[in-house]
């Protein structure tokens, strides 16, 4: 299955992107969220950018005021997930242009077009930013 | 302008739901929200609905139901602007999911998509089903996402890979379609189509076994040569990362390589030179570098062996573990989780680097390193290993103490080279950690302690001065009183001094003081203080000065008010007042509890052999009028003195013989739990009973027969105890007596059984000599075929009376028998009269075996006795 879900948490827990994989009930989305969240903003700075929770890993990483989360299988290569989460952050900031947290709020649904476009059924389909880009940009041009 | 009208722009709501304070406040601007929204659907307003679906999607992202919006996102993808429908997929994507039935009704919308001839159409319709798409739908539309795996443009290409994956994960039968198609795809130029095309190839190969091999023998050489390609690329823009071209894409095709070349040789052979290429040319200062050698690494191990290839893994895996970068250190520990599996030597040489690891700050690093530890324990390094991860224990944070005390005890117990290393490194865990401790952890504690004899003294006496330095770990003081009550005398008599010991002197009133302090002691469980109880019984009897102190401590806890405790001060009162003279061979030393079973019924996991809670004092004697099973019996047989000390292996109930009351190997053959032996030996061995005590191989025996008889029989046994002991014949089993009562109960009531069913089969002349004739006569009920009732009756064709006429029979696993006593057991001469007894015989093979029986009559003529035996095999076929 490769990736699970992937989310954006703020520093004080708030969700600002949430896309899953995997098919969880509302409940069960926010228990998850709280549980994963708490573990990791209580990590600091030098420990490692994996932890293991039930029968699965999350890979995060901390840029300014936003948390990425992404929860994969066990027998995902982590780091090359950490390669994913800071491309697809690479991404967002050639579109939005130095992209920070309210431009993902408040363009919430581009910020799902692109994740879409990188990542689809748990598999990471496009890697380059300008093929992902292309069809985002057009849907802006004509709207 | 209202800021709840469904006119709202999505961030005037963001705003809105931002300036909130308070959570209430927020549910109730939800709230208002989706009123609006809900007003707005009813409407059928056009033109905010794809405003209103944003909106629903960020309430659903808050955590709030949204399922009314779902035919707003049907709506919105039928209708033709494209806006409209990227909104609408969207919304479709996120707040439905494959279960819910109104997907089936996007189906026909989809379809159409799929064949739209613009291209971004077609490439979201894709989109959708590749995410959200159920086993139906995969079916129905799996035929065009064929086609359009070779549609030109390559965008669509890619994603129309991606859906196939998804189609074969959910409808696994529909592989066979894709395999061409799929590695058609690996010739392709396309980074994204190459990605993709590689993935689906994965998934292909782990759904379905042909896949794999046709893989196997078409396209290893093309895969080889593509990573080949982006390996030794020139720089290109678009796919570079940190100065590597597309990591992403090496890291796929070195896992595709990974699942084709696993248990292969020949694959394998194939890969070994780009393998090669990969693992020394790769720079590992940037972490997708690192990433390349880690599935690089990974790859190597899974292959067939290749010994230089291997070498080269292992030496990465070293840089790993000596990297600042705790992430890589994380991953480096994690490879060599499974390098150990293939080449152990080479793992064992960075045992200090991952003893380090285990003594990180970092929670994950701590864990994958304890596992580590716990994979490269043998025999030579048990020791040191074992001490660090003790010392270690001391020192570290509550959460992982769990982890680090399991896992040292099952270290311990699986590698521990002299039973009194094992028991002191258990003593220091036990202190540290006793808490964490499973129960089934310091039962084999104590089973190892009972068979270490000689070492009895040191550990009572160790134990003891572990006790008296804190009562904090309860299971250590569980073992503490154990052992106190068991080897107090040695405790006080300083039995079994070894070198290494320091002197300590303990008297009597000392080791009462200590179970005194574990009754009353507020912290310490139920089950404890039970074992304390126990435990002072057996001290009353081993040092009898002090039975008097003994015995007020155990009557003042008769007014406890829980239940357990009361009764057993109680019980043991009543026989310290009234029944001295059978308490010393109550108490007497436990036997030597066997290891092997124990771990066999642990292995089993019965629940019997590890229930501590169940420490019902139905062991104690106390009732002797309780109805019993066998150990019952077993354990009230205190006239068992000459039989021999057998070891107790799997008699009843272990844990119960273990922490209720200690007797003497009374529970020795317990009939029931044995395995019967096979076939004509256990009628072999019944037949030999006859009426001498060799009553060991008869426990086997009596298996046979159904011991389910009434209870008659153990509570008469229970009765004659207390009067004499003259049931030396039934000396240690009398569980398997219960059973042999009824048949030597040829003395037995007189009964006239009558059957009364007419014979459904003529009687038969199941036996005759030129002294007896024995015939059978079969009845049987209706819509009961395997039971068959027999009526024999026994014909004296000798002019001599027999007299203690005796009937027994055997028959083999499959059937049942049951005896009824018979109606006399005179036989009176020349055929005047005859004896009747009755059986019941249930077949369980009824229909593939017939019966079978072997028999003895055994009698006294002439003040002689005889003793006549057969087989009988001439039973009708179908009973």
């Amino acid at each position: 299955m490769g990736i699970r879900f992937i989310l954006m948490v703020n520093k004080q827990g708030q969700t600002r992107l949430a896309q899953y994989y995997e098919w969880l009930t509302l409940e069960e989305r926010r228990a998850l969220e709280g549980e994963i969240v708490r573990k990791c903003l209580a990590r600091n700075e030098q420990q490692c950018s994996f932890v293991e929770h039930r029968n699965y890993k999350i890979v995060y990483r901390r840029y300014a005021s936003l948390f990425f989360l992404v929860g994969v299988d066990n027998d995902e290569n982590e780091l090359a997930i950490l390669e994913f989460i800071h491309l697809l952050v690479e991404t967002m900031d050639r579109h939005f242009g130095n992209v920070c947290e309210l431009d993902i709020m408040f363009h919430l649904e581009k910020a799902h077009f692109m994740l879409e476009e990188m990542v689809m059924s748990g598999c990471i389909v496009e890697t380059s930013k300008a093929n992902i880009l292309t069809p985002v940009q057009l849907l802006e041009k004509t709207s | 302008m209202n800021p709840f009208s469904s006119g709202t722009r999505l961030r005037d709501m963001i705003r809105a739901i931002r300036a909130c304070k308070t959570a209430a406040e927020e549910r109730a601007v939800v709230r208002k929200e989706c009123a609006a929204i809900r007003a707005a659907i009813n409407e059928n307003d056009q033109d905010y609905r794809h405003r209103n679906l944003a909106k629903l999607m960020f309430i659903h992202m808050l955590g709030y139901p949204t399922h009314f919006g779902q035919m707003e996102c049907l709506k919105l993808i039928a209708s033709t602007g494209f806006p409209e429908k990227r909104i609408g997929y969207l919304g479709l994507m996120l707040l439905l999911d494959e279960r819910q039935e109104v997907l089936m009704l996007v189906t026909n919308s989809l379809k159409q998509d799929l064949n739209h001839s613009n291209q971004y159409i077609v490439g979201l319709a894709l989109c959708a089903l590749g995410n959200i798409s159920s086993a139906e739908m995969a079916r129905d539309l799996a035929p065009d996402v064929e086609r359009l795996l070779q549609f030109r443009d390559p965008n669509i290409r890619k994603k129309a890979a991606l859906c196939s994956i998804r189609i074969i994960k959910k409808v696994p039968d529909l592989a066979e379609n894709f395999m061409n198609p799929a590695s058609s795809l690996l010739k392709e130029k396309h980074h994204g189509v190459l990605i993709t095309g590689v993935q689906l190839c994965t998934d292909l190969c782990k759904v379905s076994s042909e896949a794999l091999e046709y893989f196997r023998e078409n396209c290893i050489e093309g895969l080889v040569k593509t990573l080949r390609d982006i390996a030794n690329s020139p720089y290109s823009p678009e796919y570079d990362i940190a100065g590597i071209t597309d990591p992403f894409l090496h890291i796929r095709l070195l896992k595709l390589l990974r699942i084709l070349g696993q248990g292969d040789a020949d694959a394998s052979d194939c890969m070994t030179d780009i393998l090669a290429q990969v693992a020394s040319r790769t720079e590992s200062n940037k972490n997708a570098g690192n990433a390349i050698l880690y599935e690089c690494v990974e790859t190597i191990m899974s292959i067939e062996d290749n010994g230089g290839l291997r070498v080269l893994a292992i030496n990465i895996l070293g840089r790993f573990l000596s990297n600042r970068d705790n992430n890589i250190r994380y991953v480096g520990l994690n490879m060599l989780m499974k390098a150990i599996m293939v080449d152990a030597k080479a793992v064992q040489r960075h045992r200090a680097t991952i003893l380090e690891c285990v003594k990180d700050s970092d929670a994950s690093i701590q864990k994958r390193a304890l596992e580590l530890v716990y994979l490269l324990v043998n025999e030579s390094n048990v020791k040191p290993l074992t001490k660090e991860l003790i010392e270690y224990l001391e020192v570290s944070d509550q959460e992982f103490k769990g982890d680090i005390t399991a896992k040292i005890c099952s270290l311990v117990e699986k590698f521990s080279p002299a039973k009194i290393w094992y028991i002191d490194q258990m003593l220091k865990v036990l202190s540290e950690a006793g808490n964490f401790v499973k129960d089934e952890v310091w039962h084999a504690l104590i089973i190892v302690i009972s068979n270490a004899s000689d070492l009895h003294g040191y550990t009572v006496r160790a134990l003891y001065r572990v006790f008296q330095a804190s009562t904090e770990q309860e299971s250590l003081v569980r073992v503490a009183v154990w052992c106190v009550g068991e080897y107090g005398d040695m405790l006080v008599n300083n039995v079994g001094m070894l070198d290494i010991e320091e002197p300590i002197t303990v008297t009597e009133s000392d080791a009462v003081d200590a179970m005194e302090v574990a009754i009353k002691c507020q912290r310490l469980g139920l089950t404890t203080k039970a074992m304390a109880l126990i435990a002072l019984f057996k001290l009353s009897s081993r040092f009898p000065s002090c039975s008097e102190r003994i015995n007020d401590i155990i009557v003042q806890n008769k007014r406890s008010l829980v239940l357990e405790l009361q009764q057993r001060s109680i019980e043991f009162s009543c026989i310290l007042q009234k029944h001295q003279n059978i308490r010393s061979a109550l108490v007497e030393r436990m036997p030597i509890l066997d290891e092997k079973t124990f771990s066999g019924r642990k292995a089993g996991s019965l629940p019997t052999a590890v229930s501590t809670s169940s420490i019902i004092p139905c062991n104690l004697p106390n009732g002797i009028g309780k109805p019993a099973a066998a150990p019952i019996g077993d354990l009230l047989d205190l006239s068992s003195d000459d039989a021999p000390p057998a070891p107790v292996s799997s008699g009843g109930d272990f844990l119960q013989d273990l922490l209720g009351v200690d007797l003497s190997p009374a529970s020795a053959p317990s009939g029931t739990s044995q395995s019967p032996k096979t076939g004509t030996d256990v009628l072999l061995d019944l037949l030999s009973i006859g009426t001498s005590p060799s009553v060991q191989s008869s426990s086997s025996a009596i298996d046979i027969l159904s011991s389910s008889h009434d209870n008659k029989a153990p509570v008469s046994n229970l009765n004659g105890l207390a009067s004499h002991s003259s049931l030396s014949a039934n000396a240690t089993s009398p569980a398997s007596s219960a059973g042999m009562m009824d048949l030597l109960d040829g003395t037995g009531a007189i009964t006239q059984k009558h059957e009364e069913n007419g014979p459904a089969y003529p009687s038969l002349v199941a036996y005759e000599s030129s002294t007896l004739r024995m015939t059978f006569n079969f009845s049987r009920q209706p819509g009961n075929p395997q039971t068959t009732f027999i009526q024999a009756t026994f014909t004296n064709l000798s002019p001599n009376v027999y007299n203690d006429f005796l009937f027994q029979a055997a028959v083999p696993k499959f059937l049942q028998l049951h005896l009824v006593p018979a109606s006399s057991n005179t036989l009176p001469a020349s055929g005047n009269g005859s004896i009747t007894q009755c059986l019941k015989v249930t077949n369980t093979q009824h229909g593939k075996k017939s019966l079978v029986m072997r028999i003895r009559i055994a009698y006294k003529t002439n003040d002689k006795d005889v003793l006549e035996e057969g087989q009988i095999n001439n039973f009708p076929r179908d009973l």
